[in-house]
């Protein structure tokens, strides 16, 4: 298939960026999109041009490194997958492709499609733990039955990759569902318990100081997201954020 | 002359005589110690955070943009514990036993038995995080039973097991960085190891967002880089795993062993075209209850690559179970070196089932039906249909393996609950890495390797859901006490100054290999040459390897060498983001360790777990170890270029296992 891709090229953080047009012929359907970029890349180089920088590494959906805003949805069409994940089947024969980055505050632009995440981390190291040192001389593992039903949806909840997309598509650039998956995870797991009222605190403060937006409930977050986590995680975070301001 | 310290004792008192022997460093002393950790998966996470626990001030690196992303993310069947949950006669003895006899014979037995033992704390250590394990209905935890045993007691969190346990060795991590005890440094690339007398000292590092190359000190420097798999270009490995700073470090005086063992996982997801970046794991639990087979007559096998057959349509009688055939005793749970193999031959012979002909089908429409009963049964329902029955079971399939399921579909456009997968052995493991004693310690004094990077657990081969065991054994549990003993002599030791003339030596060195990548004027990417390297690699020393073959392949790589030096292009410039740099320097270090493992496979003339010489098979074409003249460790030391490394022998005793022939019949 034939396809024209509109890429942004940014130099660095602080210039000026723009779209760049470029025309590819002969893809084929089973490539991934990152492997199209390659192929784009490989091209550049041979001509003595510039290839674009971009983020990605395990390329198969689970590092939460690639992250690409393709057609005005973060990682593209489809549900429920990563770019890497994302294959050129996906699109149309002569289409027009227009490629970002993420765009947040909270996500300065690093080069080109990629962004800097860093206050994700900074996020997590506000709270996003429970207080155990590595001994190993803790009980064992079997010495608190979790019901089953809790403890997948604690897994849902963690299988949270923090690539961002929920950022990236929120008209707000809210956090919120990173936050919350991290917040319900533990939360829900006794051993989460005795600090979940620290934590939430704690982390939402970080939030709101990286300068991620609000939540307004719109949902886009919870559709875009390549794991499917849910917005009912948001709703359980304002509940423990709720609960431990009052108490 | 190589001294494995290996403590004195019987096997199973040997760990716990040990942490009673080494010396310890006192908590308010710890706080003068700097150790530096490069890389933040499962062992560096994990060991950046007992370090900095224990009180040590901890530098750790990592080159991706998040601690979190490193590759140990991406690990999906599980992590082995000895906690017998299932009362089926595990213990830690069995599972040293299998460990050993999965490595045919070619591991450290006090190394192994060490991993077994503190195996269980693993899992303690990790549900107390906050790791949420696959439950059953009773609230305990679950198990599964992976390649090579014949217990179950593999612990897993669906397909994704990997990142779970990274996430909680990162959120111990990050709680450590807020204290302040870790200083984190995303995005650096380690480019070298500087000395001091002899010692490790600290690290050259690079920034990979602004170019800028930095001097980091420490009394100590640990490696927890991974392995090496991408020397073969297309492996299950990320992107941007790489050997540089092993290779940096073996430059410099680390022994690199047996370099030549690879473990290649017999499924995979097969290649499709030139295009192709990399190659995507399913995960070994699949083989808990698929069935792999390929067509028993050629015109089958014809006709379902024409298309004009269906592979659900060919009755039992037409199937050919390769491995429940061959191996009745362990069936399709044979360990992955042995199932590989016998992909490789079914396909060699031309019964692969896909275009290239290189491609076998994992099937699982009898488990389906199994679960699909049972769970009628549970259910209540009196004589349900068929097709009642396959839906059923493809809801239990779908709870077990969905993640899997969902990305097999989402990258070869099949849906694998209708049809068969159609599967082929990639690259996924080196069991081979830095050569380190009982205290995980390198031939340099000071420098540690912990970890897929060093070679000490495996042996020839590695089994299932071992990998995350080890890197978390190491980290947690093994090297923050086994340091100790080093970093005693250095509690009067002061700041490492980075201004000394071997820091000014390190960095010149660095920025010298740099300008000349950036300065080369070549026309050819480095993808190219890394393409190239990899298919010399897996045709010469993939799954089967021969004298006349590698030896053939050492020329050609260092041809390719020579090219790669003269041809590369790198654009850009070296004092911004550049990926192409960061990879050009990744693959000359690549095309060095490639020659080296060549001329390991060409040195081990025997065969043995995923090292198969083809001069030495038994007459039913399986491994055949040679324990006269090669029961030990290679240990290669650098003497200024790979073909001229001197090979030194660690030998191995088994004082508690009976060394015999493995057999899964």
């Amino acid at each position: 298939m034939n396809i024209t891709l509109k890429v942004w090229r940014q130099k660095g953080p602080n210039a000026k960026g723009a779209m760049e047009t470029h025309k590819m012929t002969d893809i084929s359907g089973d490539m991934s999109f990152l492997e199209m970029m390659d192929v784009l890349n490989d091209r550049l180089i041979r001509d003595g041009e510039e290839p674009f920088a971009f983020d990605h590494d395990c390329r198969e959906g689970i590092c939460g490194s690639c992250s690409m805003f393709i057609n005005g949805e973060a990682h593209g069409p489809g549900r429920n997958v990563t770019t890497c994940q994302l294959h050129m089947r996906s699109f149309k024969d002569g289409e027009t492709i227009h490629v970002e980055p993420w765009r947040a505050s909270a996500f300065p632009v690093i080069k080109d499609l990629s962004v800097d995440r860093s206050s994700f981390d900074r996020i997590i190291q506000a709270g996003g733990y429970i207080s155990v040192n590595t001994s190993g001389a803790t009980q064992d593992a079997n010495a608190i039955p979790i019901p089953k039903v809790d403890a997948e949806e604690a897994f849902d909840a963690a299988t949270c990759i923090g690539c961002g997309a929920c950022v990236a598509t929120c008209k707000n650039s809210s956090a919120m569902l990173f936050v919350s998956a991290k917040v319900s995870q533990l939360s829900l797991l006794p051993q989460g318990k005795p600090e979940s009222k620290e934590r939430v605190q704690r982390m939402v403060d970080q939030m709101d100081l990286e300068g991620f937006g609000n939540c307004t409930n719109t949902g886009a977050c919870e559709v875009e997201c390549p794991k499917g986590i849910s917005l009912t995680n948001i709703a359980r975070m304002n509940r423990e954020f709720m609960k431990s301001s009052l108490s | 002359m190589l001294d494995s310290r290996i403590p004195e004792g019987p096997l199973a008192e040997k760990w716990s005589k040990h942490k009673d022997d080494i010396r310890l460093v006192a908590p308010a002393n710890k706080r003068l110690i700097d150790v530096i950790v490069v890389g933040t998966g499962l062992a560096g996470s994990s060991a950046s955070a007992s370090l900095a626990e224990m009180g040590y001030n901890v530098k750790s690196f990592c080159f991706q943009d998040s601690p979190r992303r490193a590759h140990s993310i991406a690990a999906q069947g599980g992590i082995n514990a000895a906690k017998n949950y299932q009362n089926d006669g595990d213990s830690i003895y069995r599972l040293f036993y299998d460990t050993v006899k999965g490595g045919d014979y070619r591991s450290r037995e006090a190394n192994v038995h060490r991993l077994a033992e503190v195996s269980v704390n693993i899992i303690d250590q990790c549900v107390a995080q906050g790791v949420p394990f696959a439950r059953e209905y009773g609230g305990l935890l679950d198990n599964r039973s992976f390649g090579g045993v014949q217990v179950s007691r593999t612990f897993y969190a669906k397909g994704q097991t990997g990142q779970q346990l990274l996430l909680g060795a990162y959120s111990a991590l990050s709680r450590q960085i807020s204290k302040g005890k870790v200083e984190m440094f995303n995005r650096h690339e380690m480019m070298e190891v500087v000395k001091v007398d002899g010692k490790a000292r600290g690290i050259i590092a690079r920034n990979l967002v602004t170019g800028e190359i930095e001097r980091h000190s420490a009394h100590a420097v640990v490696l927890c880089t991974g392995g090496y798999g991408n020397v073969f270009y297309l492996s299950t490995n990320a992107m941007g795993s790489n050997v540089s700073a092993a290779w940096k470090a073996h430059k410099q005086g680390a022994f690199m062993a047996n370099p030549c063992f690879t473990q290649i996982h017999p499924t995979c997801i097969p290649v499709s075209g030139h295009y192709q970046s990399k190659l995507t794991l399913m995960s070994e639990s699949l083989r808990n209850d698929g069935r792999i087979w390929v067509p028993k007559k050629l015109e089958d096998v014809e006709a379902i690559r024409k298309g004009t057959k269906n592979p659900v349509d060919l009755s039992e009688e037409e199937r050919d179970y390769y491995l429940e055939r061959r191996y009745p005793a362990f069936g399709n749970l044979v360990p992955r070196d042995v199932a590989s193999r016998a992909a490789k031959e079914r396909c060699d012979a031309g019964y692969g089932v896909n275009d290239t002909g290189q491609a076998v089908f994992l099937d699982f429409a009898s488990a389906i039906v199994r679960y699909g009963k049972t769970e009628a049964s549970i259910q209540n329902l009196n004589n349900p249909s068929q097709d009642k029955i396959i839906e059923l079971g493809k809801g239990v399939v779908k709870a077990k393996y969905g993640n899997l399921f969902d990305m097999y579909q989402q990258i070869t456009d099949d849906n694998p609950y209708e049809t068969p997968m159609k599967i082929y052995p990639a690259v996924h493991y080196t069991m081979g890495g830095l050569w380190v004693d009982y205290n995980l310690m390198t031939t340099i004094p000071g420098l540690f390797a912990a970890g897929e990077a060093n070679f000490s657990d495996h042996g020839a081969n590695r089994l299932g859901a071992s990998a995350l065991m080890q890197g978390l054994a190491d980290g947690y549990f093994v090297l923050p006490y086994t340091i100790g003993d080093y970093l005693a002599d250095d509690i009067r030791t002061g700041k490492i100054p980075t201004d000394s003339p071997e820091f000014d030596a390190a960095e010149k060195k660095v920025k010298d290999s740099i300008e000349a990548l950036i300065n080369n004027n070549g026309d050819t990417p480095v993808d190219d040459f890394h393409r190239r390297l990899g298919l010399i690699m897996w045709n010469n020393c993939g799954m089967s390897r021969n004298e006349k073959g590698l030896k053939g392949a050492i020329s050609e790589i260092q041809e390719l060498r020579k090219e790669f030096y003269k041809k590369v292009r790198v654009p850009g410039t070296a004092d911004e983001f550049n990926s192409e740099l960061d990879k050009a320097s990744r693959v000359a270090d690549f095309i060095d360790l490639g020659e080296m493992m060549c001329l390991d496979a060409l040195t081990r003339s025997e065969s043995c777990g995923g090292h198969f010489r083809e001069e030495s098979q038994t007459e039913e074409g399986e491994a055949l170890r040679d324990d006269e003249n090669f029961a030990f460790v290679s240990a290669w030391e650098f003497t200024g270029t790979p073909a001229e490394a001197k090979l030194h022998k660690e030998e191995l005793e088994y004082k508690n296992i009976e060394l015999k022939q493995r057999s899964y019949k």
